[in-house]
């Protein structure tokens, strides 16, 4: 550090680096023989080592114009936007489901009406695993993590009284996303919503579920066609649709490090960009719809770098590996969700600050939209009261803080941008790894994400026993007898209302119809038509999700993994 | 002192298998023989994995709410097969009203989100009641 004529403290390397040095020993050594700093690991949640001051010196390598950019500009580490959040806010999506869909659909509306600006759709476990409500398998899982859909029926009840047209809608569905989202634009239609402008998101991204959240129905090859299919269909009739939201989520959730997460969702990206470009498509055709999905955990800095470091590596790999022009194609743009698993149950209070901790990093980071978790996530899915809490966290956030006025705040910090550039060689060292197995797929056939996360969430565990970590509630300031939060309790009430309403369902349809599409849908897998066409002549039949999805079993099997501890 | 054979599955459609794979891991580090089943087991396959790796210990890892259904299932196939020593222990997502009628039918190790590996390990070889003890 150098004072300078007038006053101002000005940290500056100078050639020789002898300046921390000097600090080091003038001030530092006597600061520390005098009193000794924590005896704590001072790492992130990661696990990674974090210096005791960051200055000029550690960003030696760094350039502004390469590897900043001005807001707006490649490669986009300061953001997409060169206005930041001036322009318009992110977006504000809450994801929200749960029972049948008359029960969800009065969620969204008191979720608009509260201000919200998009809707997000949780679907059940039967659902997510292309299963309807009255099969062996579903048995006490109908309505409890999500909402029921069933058929076409039922997405019409969703949407009831919200026009499809006026609202962008994120739909969290994988294995079963063509057959969804085909009910979806069924239903858009029937309320004379034009295709060509609706907008809006199926996560789509199956990759993920192979490697983390494990919502899997195909083996990997023929679920990669269903999601170049919709690629394909998207653009021609849905061009204003983001095809796949390939998801960091999941996977961080299943206990990967930051790193990982960052490696392993971009490195999905590209396996996607390299199947849609196998299957015909121009990369500039498909790659301005994909979009990205990041969890927001608990270490605020580390986060804030993974994001910028997210776009960075995207605009460099579809500039730099697949000759993408477009600009479009360049810009990552990421929905974020704060982390679920650092919910505590113990004291679900000191939830609402860990949310708006990584909320705000989120926002430090440019996400393009946000949901926020709500305090008693824990413990059920959440009550009315604690999902508008966690709104109003963001709102309090955009509208309070004042942290929206400036474009990348951190940008040029020494301590961001060392962290930014960390995190963006680690993860093209993972690109490697990946790359050497002949891809994604393939890493995935040999268990090596599998692997790695299982690894890195043992190693967590380990370091909150021992204390390394501390969990206010859990492992440190733990109280005896804390007083019961109000949950939200899903009864089996659901169940049984979409049982009846699927076997009315299956009286009141043409079964001719349906036995005719899934027939075609069948034919049309086996060789080599485009699904998407199939499966919305299967929905306008009334064909079930199960029905469908079954249809799909026949042709392709079951996938089933090796486990691996 | 013969290891402590145990059964961790996940029972349900649910996929999400971190706590499950986290504590096959722990009992395993802890000396104890763990068999990891795999997702989406139906009560008939767990018990009869059960029956296969002749277990002591039986860990049901539940998030989605479908313990009721799952966890009289299991019992009742136990009880059926004979197995009415082995413990069964539950890890995962327990509202607070659910838990008088799993103790009801003899489970008792309720293992909540942020439980201790150790907890968990200590529960287990203080409860179980290993065949060659008896």
């Amino acid at each position: 550090m150098t004072t300078q004529a007038h006053g101002i403290i000005t940290p500056h390397a100078s050639s020789d680096g002898s300046d921390r040095a000097r600090w080091e020993r003038e001030t530092l050594a006597p600061a520390l023989a005098k009193t000794a700093e924590r005896a704590v690991p001072f790492t992130t949640i990661s696990g990674r080592p974090i210096e005791r001051v960051y200055s000029a010196e550690d960003l030696a390598s760094f350039d502004y114009a390469r590897d900043a950019g001005d807001p707006g500009e490649f490669p986009y580490t300061r953001g997409i936007h060169p206005t930041g959040y001036r322009g318009k806010l992110w977006t504000m999506r809450q994801f929200a489901g749960f029972g049948t869909p008359e029960e969800t659909n009065a969620r969204y509306r008191q979720l608009l009406a509260a201000g919200g600006t998009g809707l997000s759709v949780a679907f059940d476990l039967p659902t997510l695993m292309g299963r309807d409500p009255d099969h062996a398998l579903s048995l006490g899982e109908v309505g409890k993590c999500g909402v029921n859909i069933a058929s076409l029926a039922d997405m019409e009840t969703l949407f009831d009284g919200i026009p499809l047209g006026d609202i962008t809608t994120s739909m969290t569905i994988n294995s079963p996303a063509p057959m969804l989202f085909a009910m979806y634009l069924v239903v858009a239609e029937q309320q004379g919503a034009s295709w060509k402008a609706l907008s809006g998101t199926i996560q789509n991204d199956i990759l993920k579920e192979f490697i983390a959240q494990k919502e899997y129905i195909y083996p990997p090859r023929p679920s990669m066609r269903l999601i170049t299919d919709i690629f394909q269909f998207c653009v021609r009739e849905v061009p204003r649709w983001n095809t796949i939201s390939v998801s960091g989520y999941h996977i961080r959730e299943a206990g990967a490090t930051a790193a990982q997460e960052l490696a392993f969702t971009l490195r999905d990206g590209v396996e996607y960009v390299q199947w849609g470009i196998d299957a015909g498509l121009e990369v500039d055709e498909f790659a301005p719809r994909i979009s990205f999905f990041f969890n927001a955990h608990s270490d605020f800095f580390e986060e804030i770098a993974k994001y910028r470091a997210a776009r960075r590596i995207w605009a460099h790999v579809m500039r730099d590996r697949f000759g993408a022009t477009d600009e479009r194609s360049w810009k990552l743009r990421f929905h974020t969700q704060t982390a679920g698993v650092s919910l505590t149950g113990q004291q679900p209070y000191n939830n609402v600050v860990r949310t708006a901790l990584q909320a705000l990093s989120a926002v430090l980071g440019g996400t393009n939209s946000l949901h926020t978790n709500s305090l008693d996530e824990a413990l059920s899915l959440p009550t009315a009261e604690a999902a508008t809490l966690a709104l109003r966290t963001q709102q309090i956030i955009a509208h309070e803080s004042g942290v929206a006025n400036v474009v990348d705040p951190l940008g040029g910090s020494y301590f961001v941008e060392k962290l930014t550039l960390d995190l963006e060689r680690e993860a093209y060292a993972h690109f490697e790894v990946i790359d050497r197995m002949g891809g994604m797929v393939a890493a995935i056939e040999h268990g090596y994400p599998q692997k790695e996360i299982a690894e890195s969430a043992y190693r967590f565990q380990q370091s909150v026993e021992r204390k390394e970590k501390i969990i206010v509630g859990v492992n440190g300031y733990a109280e005896e007898n804390e007083l019961p939060v109000p949950i939200l309790y899903i009864d089996e009430g659901a169940g049984e209302r979409q049982i009846a309403r699927l076997r009315q369902l299956r009286k009141d349809r043409n079964d001719d119809a349906v036995r005719r599409t899934l027939e075609a849908l069948k034919r049309g897998a086996a060789g080599g038509d485009n699904t998407m066409p199939l499966l919305i002549d299967a929905v306008r039949a009334y064909a079930t999700i199960g029905e469908m999805c079954d249809a799909l079993r026949q042709v392709w099997g079951e996938y089933e993994e090796v486990p691996v501890i | 002192m013969p290891k402590i054979r145990v059964i961790i599955a996940k029972p349900g459609l649910d996929g999400h298998d971190r706590g499950a794979k986290v504590i096959a891991r722990a009992l395993r580090d802890a000396g104890m023989e763990v068999v990891y089943t795999g997702l989406r087991q139906s009560p008939e396959q767990i018990v009869s994995a059960a029956l296969q790796e002749d277990a002591d210990v039986i860990g049901l890892s539940i998030l989605s709410g479908a313990h009721n259904h799952i966890c009289p299932r299991v019992m009742e196939l136990l009880k059926e097969n004979g197995l009415t020593d082995v413990l069964v222990v539950v890890g995962g997502i327990i509202p607070d009203v659910d838990m008088p009628k799993l103790r009801a039918m003899g489970i008792n190790g309720i293992f909540l989100p942020g439980t201790a590996m150790q907890t968990i390990v200590d529960y287990v070889t203080a409860n179980v009641r290993t065949r060659q003890a008896t």
